[in-house]
């Protein structure tokens, strides 16, 4: 934990002076991602910046921030300067490009959707699986309590919902009220319902709270995994079916050209699909698309099969107005429950 | 000559009260004044209708239930430990007295969301306090007013504080020459003269505690019509990037908040008459 503070003391330190001898030298450009992706940001940053200083002979500098993704969305209406965005939710794209700020058809700007890498929900449970949770059917059962943050204040939590809804669907062949009723089940059964993702990781294995917990599967193997929870001896559990998670990633028309950085911004989101970087995504349990490193990373992952909401249920506007919006099924779910 | 111009050439410690009073007026104009307007511009986009449907939905009202309850024990509670607090800090001396003095202030100067997080692991069930409660506190509305407690502890004590170390031994030691009971000097001479500062410093910990966001989510558990509070209920309709609804719920705490302030002005007008009258 001290060599930690001492890592991350020393390279903000090295960060706010490089930027500072630099700043003459190019036009830094700025990328705002989710939360968790400081680590992984960490380690592609430099990675670009050599990268580019190869193709280009010039100097790059990034301004890196991390915050939820929705969070960020707010700010960048609201004003910040962010050349490029690299977030776990379309829909924080698509309120962009419905503000004017990036175009309309970002998805096909870049390969995959422009999502250089995916995931899915999964699931943590504790120590010798004791309440034998193997699909979103034990979700429901009376004796399992679950964890995952609130729906309304997280993404990820969005993709869980989805998750049931969908895996609920081909159950029940697309009867809407019984896979209500089965949604419903899951959300009465949440003990606690943290604002974020770190919320319901530190809740779950920190605190004890609850049998399972519900995330994102790069976070629950990292959890899982990582050396923060070992001693818990922690399992990872991933449902046969679960719900396609993009990570989208989009440069910001409006700031780019008004500060000519659309061209570090394009290499630096082609980097995402290159070979190293796949490579390095599926260090951090991301799923990838580079055909040779899914080959080479076949073991890591368990088989699942992934519905694509958008295949199903409509655009991401379509969902997000029946599903999230304020007075949506979401909402009257939880009224129910109570 | 008339009387402004003389108004304006008095000359206190400050120079220039024209300068002091624009400077002042200023500040509190960008700190203050026109925050609240911003608020209140999201708010007139909305119509009447929607105004009202935004602060009256039943998870938000259940959310002004929770929060004003959870304030009100929190602030009964701060009530009593401030009071005790301040007594043991002016009244008595002992080792470490500065220290809890010093104390006292953390809530202050602590990210309050860190306080949630760190009350949230100490009560949970098998945390170092949780284990011996027979009941839930962290995730349950238990927490939200263990939380509102902690953030709000320093109003009590720094308000009462000053009004002790004032009020002296003295009317004590009188009182009890006349032949007065330890309870009767309590109720008739030190608590008359404590009764403004605790309205006070109660009040203001009861405002606080109903815009306390930070502390309060990480304990709370929020489960909606639950352990939901108002401003989590904020957090949620901007997350949904419904400015005008959040802008909405903001308005109704904040106006409960201006009316707890001004209808304080006045009580504390009423407590000043019926002490001077007790004397």
């Amino acid at each position: 934990m001290l060599k930690k503070i001492v890592l991350a003391t020393v390279a903000s330190a090295t960060l706010l002076t490089g930027s500072l001898s630099h700043a003459a030298a190019d036009t830094p450009f700025h990328n705002a991602s989710y939360d968790i992706a400081r680590e992984l940001f960490g380690e592609i940053n430099p990675l670009f910046v050599e990268h580019w200083k190869q193709q280009s002979g010039k100097e790059v500098k990034i301004i890196q921030s991390f915050a939820g993704t929705s969070r960020q969305a707010q700010d960048i209406i609201q004003g910040k300067k962010v050349d490029v965005v690299t977030f776990n939710q379309v829909t924080d794209v698509d309120i962009l490009a419905k503000r004017k700020l990036l175009r309309e058809d970002w998805a096909q700007q870049f390969p995959n959707n422009s999502s250089p890498y995916y995931s899915t929900t999964a699931f943590l449970v504790r120590e010798g699986n004791p309440k034998n949770i193997k699909s979103w059917d034990d979700l429901i059962r009376d004796d399992v309590k679950l964890v995952f943050p609130n729906p309304k204040t997280s993404g990820n939590a969005r993709y869980s919902y989805l998750g049931a809804w969908l895996f609920a669907n081909e159950k029940f062949n697309g009867d809407e009220e019984k896979i209500k009723a089965f949604v419903g089940k899951l959300l009465k059964n949440v003990e606690n319902f943290p604002t974020g993702g770190r919320g319901a990781t530190v809740a779950f294995a920190q605190n004890g709270q609850g049998d399972v917990l519900l995330t994102f599967e790069s976070e629950v193997i990292n959890i899982a995994k990582g050396d923060e929870f070992k001693s818990a001896n922690l399992e990872i559990v991933v449902p046969e079916v679960s719900v396609l998670a993009e990570f989208p990633v989009a440069i910001v028309d409006k700031v780019a050209d008004e500060r000519g950085t659309r061209e570090q911004a394009k290499a630096f989101l082609d980097f995402q699909y290159s070979k190293d970087i796949q490579q390095l995504l599926t260090r951090y349990n991301y799923r990838v698309h580079h055909p040779e490193v899914v080959e080479a990373t076949k073991a890591q992952f368990a088989p699942v099969r992934l519905i694509n909401p958008t295949k199903l249920l409509g655009s991401w506007d379509e969902i997000t107005a029946k599903h999230f919006d304020n007075g949506g099924i979401l909402d009257q779910l939880l009224a129910a429950g109570r | 000559m008339s009387k402004p111009t003389l108004f304006f050439l008095q000359t206190p410690l400050l120079p220039g009260f024209g300068l002091s009073f624009g400077v002042s007026v200023l500040y509190l104009s960008l700190v203050i004044l026109l925050p609240l307007s911003a608020l209140l511009l999201y708010v007139s986009d909305m119509t009447w209708a929607q105004y009202w449907f935004a602060i009256s939905d039943p998870r938000v009202v259940q959310s002004y239930k929770v929060t004003v309850s959870a304030a009100l024990y929190s602030t009964l509670a701060v009530l009593l430990i401030g009071l005790l607090l301040a007594w043991i800090i002016t009244r008595y001396d002992f080792p470490g007295r500065r220290i809890v003095d010093a104390l006292v202030d953390l809530p202050f100067a602590l990210p309050t969301s860190v306080a949630g997080l760190t009350l949230a692991a100490l009560l949970v069930p098998n945390g170092w306090i949780g284990q011996w409660l027979g009941f839930k506190v962290a995730y349950a509305y238990a927490g939200i007013i263990v939380a509102m407690v902690f953030t709000s502890l320093p109003f009590v004590v720094r308000t009462v504080q000053p009004v002790l170390q004032d009020l002296g031994a003295e009317y004590e030691e009188a009182a009890r020459t006349l032949g007065a009971s330890r309870l009767q000097i309590f109720r008739h001479v030190v608590l008359p003269t404590l009764t403004p500062a605790l309205v006070t410093g109660g009040s203001q910990a009861f405002i606080r505690s109903l815009g306390e966001f930070g502390a309060v989510i990480m304990i709370a558990g929020n489960i909606p019509f639950q352990t939901e509070v108002s401003s989590l209920m904020i957090f949620v309709r901007l997350q949904e990037f419904n400015y005008p609804a959040a802008a909405a719920i903001a308005s109704v705490i904040l106006l409960a908040s201006l009316i707890l302030l001004f209808a304080l002005q006045v009580l504390q007008g009423r407590i000043f008459a019926w002490q001077r009258q007790g004397r």
